[in-house]
């Protein structure tokens, strides 16, 4: 298989020219247009679940053909009740008596958001390096086995004991990384098939470690470790009133890096170059079995963190379930963002957001949390084919448009 | 059957690629259609099999106008094709690639291979291919995969078979052997289209040829026409083979081969024993048909490629076991064959490619930090200065045209001091505007004083730019020329004659 | 330029990297078989034996359980091992490719050591041997339903990541449709309508926008899982009468797809049960496997299939439609994906639940690579995959000293040897994942 070479690739720069007439052209054309359309449709489609699921609207549709009417007012209930809980689980609550208990969902999506945005971020390395990286669910599992390991097996003064469990996420994510790009670069091994098959050995992996009595809680048998010590958690960012923690802020570090890295350092150079064209790169002599390793280890290294990130800040213990479903999330994170660091940011805010919403949607509206995989992977496959989005959406065919204003 | 092509158009987007055609082969004939790279003969053969939907115009057989929705359409009519990159399944045997799209079916609903193996034979025999129906095309010579494409065409029943640069990928021999098939055929009453370059199998063996340039017919000519009538009309205006050049000032050897062997991935011999030396200031030139062993010479001097023996020095430090990277960094400039998989980075901008090798060089990064606007002054003096036709440096590659992409390439690899410029194919699918401008600027380095070696499958090139010819037959330098060797000793020797037998 | 990414695996003929690539499927197999026979040869005691059971209650032919001792079992596995890894070093120098059948036979002598090693000594705890094969290939129906799939998409070039999707919407759909119309027969049929439409929305986005399939393949996976988990947390846990388990559906009493025993051959010991006293979606599963096998190779279907996986544009140019060939396929595929996926729900006698279909549509992908895209081999693969499933889970009835997790992780880690080029060469369909743009 090969990967990412196909992928629908933007332009490695694009930049507006100027010239008035283009700025239409460039609003059609634009990414931004499609994303926004995109996220629409998306929820559209979760709002037609929602009437679908809506008990009101059951009822109601069995004598639609007396009083349509109701059917409609009971569906459009439904709709917006569901976005409605929506919008409070993720970015503020109406109902809240303080500032701070109003803003509170809001520094949950942000939470939330955090180990998205750092494994979303190493699957956007890959994707730009041509690497099609599925691996991040095992990278992160490996990661927050490590800095769970390191969390709660030593004992460290602060400071030294939360960057000596960092480094094990580092480690344990790097090395699920290591070993597909060694593969590739060895035998050939097709990334997405080792990458995907690590997963499973990663979570079964987990699985029995946390079947030792030595990495259960003491006095327990459930396959749950024991917590962590407060020395090597991520400090809260705003106080013990909220969850968020500085994880959050060293994603936002880990994107500026990683757009250093891939913008203005020349290995990033040679990243992009390797994932644009592998043959050229290797005439223009970059190692790219090298790079096929570096990339792996670097993508390992950040979703490593955000297992990490679970562990540390959100969850403080091990658990079976610590990755969540984090690394098919920032699959969709990735491309949405279009591997690039601030989409990426942005990507994983607005997933961490529909996250967030879960307990919201379940107590307001009823509704469980999987319409937000509805929503995002909707999203996700109309923002890969834009030409589908203009479709829907009536929108000018931006190969039309530049005949007409050439 | 008679063939007609009437005003057909077809653009891509602005561009032109075929204006108002008229086209119309005669049955039993052979028709050339001569032009040079890029002139529109391929879109204009795809538009007639179905491929391409034409703008304008309309193709007639015997006197009625068909439409082709497809290619199946165009075969059931009696048009065979033999493309310049053979359509053949690889896994596939023989048989499996001749019955594709019009299977026979057995007395149980399923594949009669049988059927297909005797049609192979059958045909095979007919004109003496001698091609084994069981073999998989993979394991196949190049000759013999084009007589297996020939075979699925007339095995369709082809009135018409359109051969597309059928010699490309031939030796001499094969080419000779190539265009009696050709004459047997129209012996046999097939029309057969030429498509080609190639003046000396036009006048070998057409009856009628019809030039195209810039997507236009410019007119037709007779067989009998002189080779620079016809590349008069072709280029469109008088052509002078030679470039003009001073003579050599050969100083130092900067680049010594000796006893180069290599073997490739199914464990062939790709290079035998090869010796050659380069010279400062001197353009040595290697000639041979295409797959000789020269694209695995050049591989090996720059590391791409690892040999299995001998030795290679430049300006006397051994090069073999090295990077691609050290080989750059020791002075070597190098322009691959193919610049869209090798040269370029299409998607990159073109800023960037004018630097994809010199990313680490101090002029464009100090410890791993990129300088942007290093590298953006950088591409605006390149570009002026090889007149690189783009709206802005900041423009992808792949927006550029062929002979544009080529000067982004051989601007960036000039842009270091050399030693030793590797060019190879440097003209490849050019317009005689930029093959002249490439030339120019080769000659120029070799009189600043740098070692130069070319790979041309193209004599012209190799004539006009060689202070000597090394000839490579199977892997072997057969001979080291003077460039006023005449050309039937130099084709001789690229179908492996040594030069005394040969002269 | 081809030849610079070839001659990426050249090296001198005499350099220890490319020894080591070219005959790293023996090593491979050579180090498993080291493995296995210090492991399980020697590490079994001498003298102590393993029981197994053949019969079970109720066959018509009881045959008595029987003891083996157990380290001359173990040795002579290993060195059958041994004897595999030869026979590789046999065809390499010959240049012969090697069939399928090596490393399914060599994973199942492997197994059959570990096997042996773990009942070894145990004197009240017999191993049902029986009972292990018949659930085998019970496990391993979605599997081989799924590598169907995979393998005819993929023949034509079109990657399917989403069998994961397609198997748990056959299986969603085949139960509520059975539960609606109380006939688990009627829910099997439609579980491929489910799969269909998954495969649609692959062939929508791989082929007529040219999305990647990988990426396609990934992001309907999740979509599927949102979809029905999100059904079932609503309508289904709303109206548990469209969520039945199979012991209710048909009514009286009677549960849903049963065994139909085939008259005679379901008599024949061992095999008899394991293949021939199975529900009619195992028998389906065997129709299917020889009518794809028989059609990929021998038809014009099967040529045209092939040629447009391999090479599209000269699929084109002998007017093969190959974006059709594509779609057809893609939705073909998924159809068979979930119909594999009624294996959970009413073949199973489930009710449907929150992704059950857990992973197993990625190990019917790696049963594809293994099985080296036929169906033959495919099927094969599935099972021994389906064994190693059901080996398990023996394993653990009789208590081993392997954790179950290492063993839960074999066909993961067969995978990953077997992509490596540990256990032979494969290769995929040339233009696969290459979207056919004229």
């Amino acid at each position: 298989m090969s990967a990412a070479e196909n992928k629908t690739e933007a332009p490695e720069e694009q930049g507006f020219d100027g010239d008035p007439r283009s700025l239409l052209r460039s609003v059609v054309e634009s990414n931004g247009l499609v994303v926004f359309l995109a996220v629409l449709a998306a929820l559209v489609v979760g709002a037609v679940l929602v009437v679908f699921a809506d008990e009101s609207v059951q009822d109601a549709s069995s004598y639609f053909f007396s009083r349509p009417m109701d059917t409609l007012s009971a569906a459009w209930g439904a709709i917006t009740d569901a976005y409605v809980a929506m919008f409070q689980g993720s970015i503020y609550n109406l109902h809240a008596d303080s500032f701070s208990g109003s803003i509170k969902p809001l520094t949950n999506s942000l939470t939330f958001s955090a180990p998205l945005i750092f494994a979303g971020l190493g699957l956007g390395v890959g994707f730009r390096a041509g690497l099609f990286n599925i691996g991040a669910q095992g990278q992160v599992i490996l990661g927050a086995i490590m800095a769970g390991f390191v969390g709660f097996a030593f004992h460290l003064p602060f400071g030294v004991h939360l960057a000596l469990a960092v480094i094990g996420a580092i480690l344990g994510g790097a090395l699920w990384g290591f070993i597909p790009g060694l593969l590739k670069a060895t035998t050939g091994a097709h990334e997405v098939i080792v990458t995907i098959m690590l997963n499973y050995v990663g979570l079964y992996l987990l699985a029995w470690l946390l079947s030792l009595e030595s990495w259960q809680a003491p006095g327990s048998d459930n396959p749950k470790s024991p917590r962590i010590d407060e020395t090597a958690e991520w400090p809260s960012l705003l106080g013990d009133s909220f969850g968020l923690h500085w994880g959050f802020v060293a994603a936002l570090l880990a994107a500026w890096g990683v757009w250093w890295l891939m913008e203005r350092s020349t290995w990033g150079f040679t990243f992009r170059a390797v994932g644009a064209n592998p043959s050229a790169a290797t005439i223009a002599g970059m190692n790219v079995k090298v790079t096929y390793v570096l990339v792996m280890v670097i993508a390992g290294t950040l979703a490593g963190l955000a297992g990490g990130t679970q562990v540390l800040g959100t969850e403080k213990a091990l658990t079976t379930g610590i990755a969540g479903s984090i690394g098919f999330d920032a699959i969709t994170v990735a491309l949405l963002g279009r591997s690039r660091p601030l989409g990426i940011v942005a990507a994983g805010i607005l997933f961490g957001g529909l996250r967030a919403s879960g307990p919201t949607l379940q107590v307001q509206a009823g509704l469980p949390i999987d319409i937000v995989l509805v929503i995002q992977s909707v999203i996700v496959l109309f923002i890969a084919a834009p030409p589908l989005v203009r479709f829907l959406f009536r929108l000018p065919d931006p190969r039309l448009v530049k005949e007409v204003t050439a | 059957m008679k063939l007609e092509l009437r005003g057909i158009t077809k653009k891509f987007g602005d561009f032109v690629a075929n204006d108002r055609i008229d086209l119309s082969v005669e049955p039993g004939t052979v028709h050339a259609l001569l032009g040079e790279n890029g002139a529109g003969k391929s879109t204009l053969m795809n538009v007639l099999f179905g491929l391409y939907d034409a703008d304008g115009g309309e193709v007639l057989v015997d006197d009625e106008v068909v439409h082709f929705a497809g290619p199946g359409d165009a075969m059931r009519a009696g048009i065979g094709m033999v493309h310049q990159h053979f359509m053949l399944v690889h896994p596939f045997t023989v048989a499996e690639n001749v019955m594709l799209g019009h299977e026979q079916l057995g007395s149980n609903r399923l594949l009669d291979i049988e059927a297909a193996r005797s049609r192979v034979l059958e045909i095979s025999e007919r004109f003496g291919f001698n091609v084994d129906p069981d073999a998989l095309v993979e394991d196949l010579s190049v000759g013999a995969q084009q007589r297996v494409e020939i075979i699925k065409a007339l095995s369709r029943d082809a009135n018409v078979l359109i051969l597309d640069e059928p010699t490309a990928v031939l030796t001499p021999q094969e080419t000779d052997e190539l265009l009696d098939i050709v004459r047997q055929l129209r012996d046999a009453g097939t029309s057969v289209v030429l498509i080609t370059h190639k003046l000396r199998e036009v006048k070998a063996v057409a009856d009628t040829i019809t030039v195209i340039r810039l997507g236009k017919v410019v007119g037709t000519a007779e067989p009998t026409a002189s080779q620079s009538e016809l590349a008069t009309m072709m280029v469109g205006r008088d052509v002078t083979d030679a470039v003009d050049k001073a003579p050599a000032k050969p100083g130092d050897v900067v680049l010594e081969v000796t006893g180069l062997s290599a073997v490739n991935e199914l464990g062939y011999t790709t290079l035998d024993d090869v010796s050659l030396e380069v010279r400062a200031g001197e353009i040595l030139a290697v000639a041979g048909v295409q797959g000789n062993g020269q694209t695995e010479l050049v591989e090996a001097i720059i590391g791409a490629v690892k040999a299995t023996e001998g030795s290679v020095t430049l300006d006397g430090v051994r090069l073999l076991g090295r990077s691609i990277k050290q080989a750059l960094n020791a002075g070597i400039g190098f322009v691959p064959e193919d610049r869209t998989t090798d040269g370029l980075v299409a998607s990159f901008t073109i800023e960037n490619n004018l630097v994809l090798d010199l990313i680490d060089d101090p002029r464009f990064s100090t410890r791993g930090n990129i300088d942007v606007d290093a590298i953006e002054s950088n591409a605006k003096d390149r570009i002026a200065q090889f007149d690189v036709r783009t709206t802005s440096s900041k423009a992808s590659a792949g927006s550029l045209s062929g002979g544009n992409q080529q000067k982004v390439v051989l601007a960036r690899e000039l842009s270091r001091e050399l030693k030793l410029l590797i060019a190879s194919q440097p003209t490849r699918g050019l317009d005689v505007g930029s093959i002249e401008f490439m030339h120019q600027q080769i000659v120029a380095e070799r009189d600043k004083g740098v070692a130069v070696l070319i790979v041309s499958s193209e004599l012209d090139e190799v004539v006009a730019l060689a202070d000597r010819i090394a000839v490579m037959y199977h892997g072997k330098i057969v001979g080291v020329v003077p460039p006023d060797t005449d050309r039937k000793t130099l084709g001789l020797m690229m179908a492996g004659a040594h030069q005394e037998e040969a002269a | 330029m081809t030849t610079v990414s070839a001659s990426v695996h050249t090296g001198p003929a005499t350099s220890l990297r490319s020894l080591l690539s070219q005959w790293k499927a023996v090593i491979g197999y050579a180090v498993i078989a080291l493995v296995s026979l210090i492991a399980f040869g020697l590490g079994t005691e001498s003298g102590v034996s393993t029981s197994f059971t053949v019969s079970q209650t109720g066959d018509a032919l009881q045959v008595p359980a029987f003891s083996v001792s157990s380290q001359p079992v173990t040795l002579t596995l290993s060195v059958i091992l041994f004897a595999l890894a030869g026979y590789q070093v046999w065809a390499q120098l010959r240049r012969e490719p090697v069939g399928v059948w090596l490393p399914i036979a060599f994973g199942l002598a492997f197994m059959g050591a570990l096997l042996t090693w773990s009942g070894a000594g145990r004197e009240n705890t017999n191993v049902a041997l029986t009972g292990m094969l018949v659930s085998g290939v019970f496990l391993a129906v979605p599997l081989v339903f799924g590598a169907m799939a995979g393998t005819l998409c993929e023949r034509s070039g079109v990657v399917n990541i989403a069998i994961e999707g397609q198997l748990l919407g056959g299986a969603f759909l085949a139960v509520v449709v059975a539960s609606v119309t109380d006939n688990a027969y009627i829910g099997m049929a439609a579980a491929p309508i489910a799969g269909a439409l998954v495969g649609a929305l692959l062939a929508l986005f791989a082929v007529r926008y040219w999305v990647d399939q990988i990426v396609v393949g990934v992001v309907l996976n999740v979509l599927v899982i949102g979809i029905t988990s999100f059904l079932f947390s609503t309508v289904l846990s709303d109206n548990p009468e469209f969520n039945q388990a199979g012991a209710q559906i048909g009514a009286q009493g009677g549960v849903a797809m049963q065994s139909l025993p085939i008259p005679l051959l379901s008599e024949i010991p061992i095999l008899g049960p394991v293949f021939f006293d199975q529900n009619a979606l195992v028998y389906l599963m065997y129709v299917i496997v020889i009518v794809f096998q028989v059609m990929l190779f021998k038809s014009r279907w099967g040529l045209r299939v092939r040629a447009v996986g391999e090479h599209p544009k000269a699929a084109d140019t002998v007017g093969i439609k190959v974006n059709r060939t594509r779609v057809r396929n893609t939705i073909l595929g998924g159809a068979i994906a979930g119909l594999g996926g009624a294996f959970f729900t009413v073949a199973s006698g489930l009710s449907f639940s929150k992704e059950m279909t857990s992973g197993k549509g990625y190990i019917a992908l790696a049963a594809m690579i293994l099985g080296r895209w036929n169906p033959k081999g495919a099927l094969l693969a599935a099972l021994l995959f389906g064994f190693a499933d059901s080996l398990r889970i023996q394993l653990g009835v009789i208590g081993s000293s392997i954790p179950s997790e290492f063993l839960a992780m074999l066909p993961y880690l067969a995978t990953i040897f077997a992509v490596a080029g540990l256990v032979g060469k494969s290769r995929p369909p040339a233009a696969e994942n290459i979207p056919y743009k004229k």
